[in-house]
């Protein structure tokens, strides 16, 4: 080894230290981000709609109202696009979607603006420190837990803002994702912390930057599809409820009508899991390939490739259910949240509680 | 193996509903009251079935989970052999349940082979039904369009026929396969959701197929080799060999390969000082019996590939050089002798065994051996403890103690070469009457008491590195139908399998009313805004008569007999 790359291997400390820094600036934003979002769902606790409870009490009220066909206006045969009329799948409940946190009031609206502007804010600033943590290294900033940790709520985050620049009604997923990510972070600053440093040889790989790069991109989207899942139970459980005759709670009703329908949330979360379930595969066999040329095998049961396995598996698993007689719904539901949580243990529980060949420096 | 159909909605549409997908249909579990033919038949549709297929992925990943948390002897044997001592009523127990071979036990088998049974009893008839579509058309319209869950409706001026022809050319443009029946253009597109479907379950059974052979051929071994000297890939080089039931020692490939040199780097300072950072191992190697000669580093990620053998750096660690003379000064014994690391740092173990060659000052021939004790950064005098600092020979430094005898290697009971068996050897005294050893640095001889010979620690130090060397013959099929796995599920997730159709009938009042229908899975959005485009472009080519009721209603209050779930579709009108 020649002096210039001894000198290139050397950790930039200043760097790495602006890297913390930034860290801890994007805790702060996203602390903030995480009230602003409070007082969002808190204002639009005023606003008295009950939508939803009239949707499915009122029943027949709607009946009345003609199917709308195509029309074109009168007289002129103007070029008007001819309406489409759709019909929802038999069976499916026939709930609007919630109004959203602020659900109209004013005041909830301004401040729902004002934590995605910050949670925008606190995204730039940790990609920022996931960033000058890679210059600092001079390598893929995936090295150990702490890096992984907070390029996955880098990632995380941007997926939702992606998803909501791209006009999807997903502003719902604020409040739970901020909170998240500051628990996600905590955790990586405080436990996980690792100082920058170089890598062990067997991670000197370009297949770092791919397999573990889709392994965070898989679990940041699975994990949004996770809180969508979540919430498409409580949701799911409350329209229950309520169509049978029931009340539920002050609180549940005024947290739940807010959020978009069990339909939505549901299809949104299977949109997600399904859109990035070819992705994980991927990740898996990636995974394989280096193994082949790291370990001399390209599979071996190793923990980290049974959990992987399980974890495909379990979504596997889900895919299949959704599309069954009898498990379709809150079953399938189960499947998909007992899926992440193999990805969870995967990540967390694999790389802390059992030894195997994935565990590298600073745990 | 993906969606079913809500059976209602079957019914409603008839055969224009059908087959979609090819996805079997679900039939509730009532007993067969015939005899063993209808058993096994009965027993097959179960098997075959969704819900057993999907609660056979469930316990394929429950089963899996075992392996994970408890040593596996293909894994670690030793871990195991600790887990046994220590759980002795556990123990025997788990070894009955296979749990130490999780994932080639009678059980973890059943599971697996079970699933591939179901998917192939699944997979075939639906690939004979897709073929099946394919040679056939699109299934003509249903009676009322308006029940499907896309649907628009016009009336115009344009002939029915010519509506018809500008439908069928559009749907053609874009790719539909689209016929004109009974009145109606009836088209059809996204059938590589289906051939996706199918080439990923396909390829799923081609990946098992060549993991069980890639097993049952395969072959892999380790080799410790010196700086310097080298290695032929036959039997009776390996130091240890395991290979699948069906392999072959023939299929050995022939090559050769000598280690020039090892070279590691750690990390300096910091909290992870000595932890490595690279290394390499530079070698000469020939192709077959008199290959030309080539060189190549291998590396932790980077395995010398040799007429489809892998040679892998797996470790690494030290070998002094040391001369043993005997009390003439003759030399009896030159060689590096590798020794086993037993920390991070390099701290390392082994024995030095003078086999022949030496004779003690009486002239009679004596076996010497040495246990051998070796750091390659020294802490320094005085510091207290013998283990190394650092795993880079910056202070090298070896502790010798020293026996003579037999060292009962002729006893015919294979020996450990990293350790000496001093049962029927003699300690070497000092002044004191206490085993005889010192610490040497690099070039520093010692002197064995009474002038018995003596032993050198050469300056030269070599390093060694040990390598595996394997051949999985399974391997490019596994990748072939890995990729293809993920195209097919990629095409079975992604696309959309629809079907669209037309119908213009001349009313009663002379003029053509044009209805167009779509039908897709409950999942898709986008349908409605495909319909609607479509609609678009051919009400281009059939446009909208002037209507005689100035009231815009009048066409849908007849078309529709009071669909009361009608919404407008999100995104279908823009």
């Amino acid at each position: 080894m020649n002096l210039a790359t001894t000198l290139a291997a050397e950790p930039n400390e200043d760097l790495a230290h602006i890297s913390n820094v930034l860290i801890y600036s994007a805790m702060a934003v996203y602390l903030l981000a995480f009230f602003a979002h409070m007082a969002e769902w808190l204002f639009g606790s005023r606003s008295k709609v009950a939508r939803t409870a009239a949707a499915l009490t009122a029943g027949t009220a709607e009946a009345a109202a003609p199917a709308v066909t195509a029309r074109a206006k009168g007289g002129t045969a103007t070029l008007e696009r001819p309406k489409v009329v759709t019909r929802s799948v038999t069976g499916a409940r026939d709930v609007p979607d919630g109004p959203g946190a602020a659900a109209g009031d004013e005041k909830g609206d301004l401040y729902g603006r004002i934590a995605v502007s910050l949670t925008v804010l606190a995204f730039l600033l940790e990609f920022g420190g996931v960033l000058t943590r890679a210059l600092s290294v001079r390598r893929a900033p995936w090295g150990n837990m702490y890096e992984f940790s907070i390029t996955f709520s880098t990632v995380a985050v941007g997926v939702y803002l992606v998803l909501l620049a791209l006009k999807k009604n997903i502003a719902w997923l604020g409040l739970p994702l901020v909170t998240t990510i500051l628990l996600d972070l905590g955790l990586a600053v405080t436990v996980l912390y690792t100082s920058s440093d170089q890598l062990v040889p067997a991670l000197h790989s370009y297949w770092l930057w791919i397999h573990v790069s889709t392994a965070i991109f898989c679990g940041a989207v699975f994990y949004v599809g996770f809180v969508a899942t979540m919430l498409y139970l409580f949701r799911d459980s409350y329209e229950t409820k309520l169509q049978n005759g029931g009340q539920p709670g002050r609180f549940a009703t005024s947290v739940m009508e807010r959020l978009p329908a069990a339909a939505s949330l549901d299809k949104f979360s299977y949109r997600l899991n399904a859109a990035i379930f070819p992705l994980w595969t991927f990740t898996i066999i990636a995974g394989a390939i280096w193994a082949g040329d790291a370990w001399g095998r390209y599979w071996g049961w190793d923990p980290k490739e049974v959990w992987s396995f399980i974890t495909w598996v379990a979504y596997a698993g889900y895919l299949h259910a959704r599309a069954t007689a009898g498990w379709k719904g809150r079953k399938a539901a189960y499947l998909a949240l007992i899926a992440f949580g193999c990805w969870l243990f995967n990540y967390y529980g694999v790389n802390i509680f059992v030894t195997g060949k994935h565990s590298y420096a600073g745990v | 193996m993906s969606k079913t159909e809500a059976p209602e909605q079957r019914d409603d549409l008839g055969a224009a509903g059908e087959q979609l997908s090819t996805a079997p249909q679900e039939d509730a579990p009532n007993l067969p009251s015939l005899g063993v033919i209808g058993w096994l038949r009965w027993f097959w549709r179960q098997l075959t079935s969704m819900r057993v297929a999907l609660i056979l992925l469930l316990l394929l990943s429950l089963g899996a989970i075992p392996g994970s948390l408890i040593p596996q002897s293909n894994v670690d044997e030793l871990k195991v052999q600790d887990f046994m001592d220590r759980h002795t009523t556990l123990g025997p127990l788990y070894d009955k349940l296979q749990l130490f071979d999780v994932y080639s036990s009678v059980w973890f088998s059943a599971i697996y082979i079970l699933l591939f049974v179901s998917l192939i009893g699944c997979i075939v008839p639906r690939t004979w039904q897709f073929v099946g579509q394919l040679r056939g058309r699109p299934p003509g319209a249903p009676r009322k369009l308006t029940r499907l869950p896309a649907y628009t409706t016009w009336r115009t001026t344009a002939e029915p026929e010519q509506v018809h022809e500008a439908a069928l050319a559009l749907l053609k443009r874009r790719r539909f396969r689209a016929h004109t029946a009974a009145g109606s253009v009836a088209a059809e597109k996204g059938y590589l959701r289906e051939a996706g479907n199918l080439i990923f379950h396909i390829a799923l059974i081609v990946m098992l197929i060549a993991f069980a052979a890639g097993q049952l051929l395969k072959s892999e071994g380790g080799k410790l080799v010196m700086e310097g000297d080298g290695f032929s890939n036959t039997l009776s080089q390996y130091d240890d060999f395991k290979s699948g039931s069906l392999f072959d020692t023939d299929d050995l490939a022939p090559f050769h390969f000598t280690l020039d040199d090892f070279k590691g780097t750690y990390e300096k300072s910091g909290p992870n000082r000595g932890t490595p950072r690279t290394y390499r191992a530079d070698v000469t190697y020939t192709e077959g019996a008199d290959g030309p000669a080539k060189k190549k580093s291998i590396e932790v990620n980077k395995p010398l590939e040799v007429d489809g053998s892998k040679v892998y750096l797996i470790g690494h660690g030290y070998a002094p050089k040391v001369t043993v003379r005997d009390p003439k000064g003759k030399v009896a014994y030159e060689a590096a002798v590798p020794l086993l690391p037993i920390d991070q740092n390099g701290t390392a173990t082994g024995a030095i065994k003078v086999l022949d060659g030496y004779k003690n000052k009486s002239g009679v021939k004596e076996q010497l051996g040495f246990n051998a004790f070796f750091v390659p950064t020294f802490a320094g005098e005085g510091k207290g403890q013998m283990f190394s600092q650092f795993p880079a020979p910056d202070f090298p430094v070896l502790a010798l103690s020293a026996y003579h005898g037999s060292l009962g290697v002729d006893s015919g009971v294979p020996q450990n070469v990293y350790q000496l068996d001093t049962r029927k050897m003699k300690k070497f005294k000092d002044s004191q009457g206490e085993l005889f050893k010192k610490r040497l640095l690099p070039g520093e001889t010692m002197k064995l008491p009474n002038g018995a010979g003596s032993i050198t620690f050469e300056k030269d130090l070599k390093e060694w590195a040990t390598f595996q060397i394997s051949q999985e013959p399974g391997s490019v099929w596994a990748l072939a139908g890995a990729i293809a796995a993920i195209a097919g599920l990629a095409g079975s997730l992604f696309i959309q399998r629809r079907r669209v159709w037309v119908r213009a009938v001349r009313g009663a009042d002379g003029v053509t009313v044009v209805e167009m229908a779509g039908l897709g899975r409950s999942e898709s959005a986008k349908l409605p805004e495909e319909l609607s485009d479509l609609a678009a472009h051919l009400h281009e080519k059939a446009p909208s008569a002037p209507d005689p009721d100035p009231d815009a209603h009048a066409v849908s209050a007849s078309a529709s007999d009071s669909e009361p779930d009608a919404v407008p579709a999100e995104g279908a009108e823009k």
